[in-house]
């Protein structure tokens, strides 16, 4: 037996065991949480690119847990799809070694152990809730990330973060029992929660009244944590009031969460072939998706809060993701031009929407402002994060040759295949209006003369730095060129999967 | 009378979903916090419900194997699935409680709609 | 047609991104950002300059720069009418940097400025140089982008409601042309530029009068074609030499050459008379001339009244696009270079007065001839050319415009009407300049007032020969109006 055959389970047990030991390292010297977390993050990183390569070179990996054999075990399935574990480690690692300032300038002493130990949690959670292959544990691993989830809105323990929290659980809470229920009805018709041996089940089972039943209640589920509109409520209160490294996981990592729930029960289990069809769950997807897109966008342009502008396009953002999932085509002799494109969104908004939050917070850490009306000149006080964020604001507009650009492209042009083209315009222009308020922030970072509140501000320290540079450079460099085909490369065959092709 | 019989059959579905949807209604309409979780712990405990009843089995025992001879075992894995559920809501339990001891803290109050004042 | 892969294409737009870069780097010091400035616009044209007689061979450059995604990529193609653009914005690039050295003189954020002006020229030989649709919008989105610091320079906030209205416009023309393209590429399963079109009539007759019209209206917004035109005024708060990069080279050329662009080589002659359309715009260019004549007579603020000439003369090359016969086509490319020169020595004229006097308004400027009268007579050089007097660049224009709309069948005699009415309408609102420039009596005639300073002055002055110059030697090798008779040739092969 080599130890690369183990990699799948020690992807999530890595994060999982040194989140535990993280109060212990902390109780004995505070200052080595960090480095610790570090370490841990690498680790599963380099396990998750290993794997990554593996899933290309050579297809899906099966992992028995116990060496019970599915469906009776826990199987861990590391396909395409959960590649994005590696992404979720890599982040995290950026976002850790961010957090090291944040964490000794702004929390209690005692809190730093507490505060990585969730972060890990966290981490842990996405990584299992994006690898298992099966139902029951993909609910777990929700519960894991998103109490911890919770709980980190909550760490700073100013005003009103409690109540945001508070929000976001009750709301959460329900979301995660309507999965549960869904599970529970699709269990009760299947008798499996293997996810591929209910997709078989499912098929023999002939009881399309029950599995849309539990069709909608996933969809309500996930639409809840990916803050599809009108369930979108929760977020911008939880993801603006958050610390900002907080925001930055919770924003560009957990509601992707949704996104990959979503996949899992459409393509994976529902299948091409069967239930999706018994009611239009695509179209109503659909049309909730532009007008996830359309509001999230008109919110954002009244904010005079960074995080708040940032939170609300994160909304607008799973509004594009969605919308290319909800266009995904069946049928075989189309192109999956808009399934494509979504997922290469679920990766490049996670590292735009990381990236700007850092900067964010990297603003907010030096000058503890966060209203943008008193941010005026602060382009020329930090030069290298405003021109990170810069870059963070054209790509998530969609401007080419940064790589937010490419998944606006292929979902339109799924649009166009589906028939679509309103969607398409409606994509474009969405786009458009979401710079019209993006572009408040470089007109104030840049085009004023710094105010007397800002007039002492300094650059960053190294270590917040390290990694907006990194993020900001991984904007550019992977929306074009040879590089820029990397993810699209990966992604199609993904895609293909999902269909079944 | 085909439609109250299978009501009678599948009845333990419809208390689960009677539960879940008094549930949602406590945490819709009660402003008190406290009430509004207990709505949360209603619901929690509907799905349980639901999903132990799945593998009820009627004059079925408990699935340990003690002779060869053949006898009806009741599903053992819903209740494991559930000993997860219940660990799962005691913790959600655990987190909302303290945030609402911080909230009363912070506002001294838990009526959501004076909490609303402090936005 | 023979095509080589060249590096050339690259380097073009390559040196004026290094040189913004260089600027944003050391531009504090004043000597190396004028170094830098003019160095790369001095190399950048001995590059284009280098690439012109083979181009005038009708040979072809391509080079492919960057795959995006499996059927998009970065990819750089010089034929003829490329070619012809670059020359124009490259050889322009050095008058107008020079003449900014001079206005710029003591303004503040230069470094910022001369880096975006850099940045802007770079991406207009991108326009000119893009081998697809996608390449060209990027360069194209890429414009606005770089020309917005600029359009704002002030930081006032009337010229942050100009930016803010720039914006609006031109992103709005960007979304709607990137639908387009989507479309085209989704119809044609490409978006490489062809000599004789990648779409064809199997498309759809519906289909395509709506993509046709969408790519109008996209690239319409920089062209200014009325009603999309409001952006331009408005942006004239921007400093004068921005005001004549934009108005004269850059930008609304940008927008025109896009506009002959999809009429011949996404859609194709052909195809284009298929469908019909070709009337139409016509007659939308037609109702642009006219009006925006109209609003030019009405406007004080010199360069307002300038913004609103520049409305009405782009739509001369809209015009001779839609006329759809190589005379229309030839007058249309001749006036990219013709426009832009006599444009540019206006603007460069109201800068001048504006920086020596202070004045912007026309009802201000008596007798400002007798004060500076060199930079006076390039005016009235440039005025007598926007009328289409012989002699000048303006009259090669309007020449073949006319042969064109004559030549149409049935021939336009409604073009030709609109042409000669617009030249009465151009004199109307130049000559009154002229005429109180020089024959009404300076009221302030105590203030002494000289010529403005050499490195705006000189500007001037090569322009204004250069407009009489294109006017008489149109049969010189060497000289645009040949290379623009090859695009011709590609077009109507």
């Amino acid at each position: 037996m080599k130890l690369t055959d183990q990699f799948p389970i020690l992807i999530i047990e890595v994060p999982l065991i040194a989140a535990a030991l993280m109060p212990i390292i902390g109780h004995w010297r505070r200052k080595w949480c960090m480095p610790f977390a570090t370490l841990a993050l690498s680790i599963t990183s380099m396990i998750g690119y290993y794997l990554m390569l593996a899933v290309n070179k050579s297809g899906p990996i099966s992992y028995h847990v116990g060496a019970w054999k599915p469906p009776f075990g826990i199987e861990i399935y590391f396909d395409h799809i959960a590649a994005f574990a590696f992404i979720i480690a890599l982040f995290g690692l950026l976002i850790v070694i961010f957090s090291k300032n944040y964490a000794e300038h702004d929390l209690e002493e005692e809190k730093i152990p507490i505060f990585y130990t969730l972060v890990m949690l966290t981490l842990t959670g996405m990584i299992g809730f994006t690898v298992t292959g099966d139902l029951f544990n993909l609910f777990v691993f929700m519960e894991i990330l998103s109490l911890s989830g919770y709980a980190l809105i909550a760490i700073s323990g100013q005003m009103l973060t409690a109540m945001a929290s508070f929000k976001y659980l009750l709301v959460g809470a329900i979301s995660s029992l309507s999965v549960l229920f869904g599970i529970a009805f699709l269990y009760s018709i299947t008798g499996t929660l293997n996810m591929h041996d209910m997709a078989k089940m499912l098929e023999v089972a002939r009881a399309p009244h029950v599995a849309s039943v539990a069709l909608t209640l996933f969809v309500l589920g996930f639409s809840v944590k990916a803050a599809l509109f009108p369930l979108h409520i929760w977020l911008p209160d939880a993801h603006a009031l958050a610390p900002s490294p907080v925001s930055a996981i919770l924003s560009g990592l957990t509601v992707k969460m949704g996104i990959i729930g979503m996949i899992r029960i459409f393509f994976v289990i529902y299948g091409v072939h069967s239930a999706i069809n018994v009611m239009p769950i695509m179209e109503i997807l659909a049309w909730m998706a532009a007008a996830t897109i359309v509001l999230g966008a008109f919110f954002a342009f009244f904010q005079n809060d960074i995080k708040m502008m940032l939170a609300y396009s994160t909304i607008s953002n799973i509004g594009y993701i969605v919308l290319g999932l909800s266009m995904a085509p069946f049928d075989k002799s189309k192109v999956a031009y808009a399934l494509v494109g979504s997922l290469v969104h679920v990766f490049n908004h996670a590292m735009i929407k990381v990236l700007l939050f850092l900067c964010a917070g990297a603003i907010i850490y030096r000058t503890g402002l966060r209203k943008l009306s008193d941010l005026q000149g602060i382009g020329k006080k930090m030069p290298i994060t405003l021109a990170a964020m810069s870059i963070g604001v054209i790509s998530i507009v969609g401007i080419p040759p940064t790589c937010g650009f490419t998944c606006k492209w292929f979902i339109a042009l799924g649009a166009m295949e589906g028939g679509k083209s309103l969607f398409a315009a409606l994509l474009l222009f969405g786009a458009l209006f979401i710079f019209a308020y993006y572009i408040k922030i470089l007109n104030t970072a840049y085009f004023r003369e710094p105010t007397e509140a800002i007039a002492n501000v300094k650059e960053v320290p190294l270590s917040m730095l390290i990694p907006i540079v990194i993020l900001a450079a991984g904007c550019l460099v992977l929306g074009a060129g040879t590089l820029g085909y990397v993810p699209i490369k990966f992604i199609e065959p993904a895609a293909m999967a999902l269909l079944g092709r | 009378m085909t439609f109250l019989s299978k009501l009678g059959t599948n009845f333990n579905y419809v208390i689960s979903t009677l539960l879940f949807v008094i549930g949602l209604y406590t945490i819709i309409t009660k402003p008190n916090l406290i009430k509004k979780f207990m709505g949360l712990n209603i619901m929690e405990t509907s799905v349980f419900l639901a999903i132990v009843s799945i593998g009820a089995v009627r004059d079925g025992k408990a699935p340990i194997v003690e002779s060869a001879t053949k006898v009806q075992y009741v599903n053992p894995l819903p209740q494991a699935l559930i000993l997860t559920g219940i660990v799962v809501a005691v913790s959600t339990t655990a987190l909302a409680l303290s945030l609402m001891i911080k909230l009363y803290e912070q506002c001294g109050t838990l009526n959501a709609d004076k909490l609303k004042e402090f936005e | 047609m023979q095509e080589v892969v060249d590096i050339r294409p690259l380097l073009a737009p390559a040196i004026s991104i290094i040189c913004a870069f260089l600027i944003f780097w050391k531009g504090e010091n004043t000597f190396l950002r004028r170094f830098f400035s003019l160095s790369a616009a001095v190399t950048k044209w001995i590059i284009v300059l280098s690439m012109f007689p083979v181009s005038l061979k009708g040979i072809i450059f391509t080079y492919e720069l960057l795959p995006f995604a499996p059927g998009i990529s970065l990819n750089l193609r010089v034929d003829a009418l490329g070619m012809f653009f670059s020359m124009v914005s490259s050889t322009l690039w050095i008058i107008t940097t020079v003449y900014a050295i001079g206005y710029m003189e003591g303004e503040h954020a230069r470094k910022r400025f001369f880096a975006f002006f850099a940045l802007c020229v770079s991406t207009t030989v991108g326009i000119a140089y893009a081998g697809n649709l996608f390449t060209l919008f990027i360069f194209y989105e890429m414009l606005t982008i770089s020309t917005y610091p600029l359009v704002i320079h002030k930081e006032t906030p009337e010229a942050m409601k100009a930016g803010r209205k720039y914006l609006f416009y031109t992103l709005t023309g960007g979304a709607v042309i990137l639908f387009a393209i989507v479309m085209t590429f989704y119809l044609a399963k490409t978006t490489t530029l062809s000599q004789n079109g990648i779409l064809s009539i199997e498309h759809g007759v519906h289909t395509l009068t709506l993509l046709f019209a969408l790519f109008i209206a996209g690239f319409g917004v920089k062209a200014a074609i009325m009603p999309f035109h409001g952006w331009l005024p408005s942006a004239m708060v921007a400093p004068t030499p921005v005001s004549a990069l934009l108005h004269a080279v850059a930008v609304v050329k940008a927008g025109v050459f896009g506009i002959i662009r999809i009429v011949y080589n996404v859609f194709g002659v052909s195809l284009m008379k298929e469908l019909g359309v070709g009337p139409i715009l016509g007659w939308v260019a037609c109702i642009t001339i006219v009006c925006a004549s109209i609003m030019a007579l009405l406007q004080d603020e010199f360069k307002k009244r300038l913004a609103y000439s520049t409305v009405s003369q782009l739509s001369y090359i809209v015009l001779g696009a839609a006329i759809l016969n190589p005379l229309g086509a030839l007058g249309a490319i001749v006036h990219i270079v013709n426009q832009a020169f006599m444009k540019i020595t206006m603007f460069f004229v109201a800068g001048s007065i504006a920086r020596k006097t202070g004045k912007k308004n026309i009802s201000e400027m008596q007798g400002i001839g007798y004060k500076m009268p060199i930079t006076m007579a390039t005016f009235t050089v440039a005025s007598v050319g926007m009328m289409g007097l012989p002699a000048t660049a303006g009259f090669i224009t309007k020449w073949y415009l006319l042969n064109g709309a004559l030549e149409m069948k049935p021939p336009q005699i409604g073009f030709v009407i609109v042409l000669l009415l617009s030249s009465f309408l151009n004199a109307s609102y130049f000559l009154p300049i002229v005429y109180r420039a020089y024959f009404v009596k300076p009221l302030d005639g105590d203030i002494a007032v000289g010529e403005a300073h050499w490195t705006m002055l000189v500007p001037c002055i090569i322009c204004a020969l250069y407009i009489v110059a294109l006017g008489l030697f149109t049969d010189l090798p060497f000289v645009p109006i040949q290379l623009a008779r090859v695009a011709v040739e590609q077009f109507f092969r």
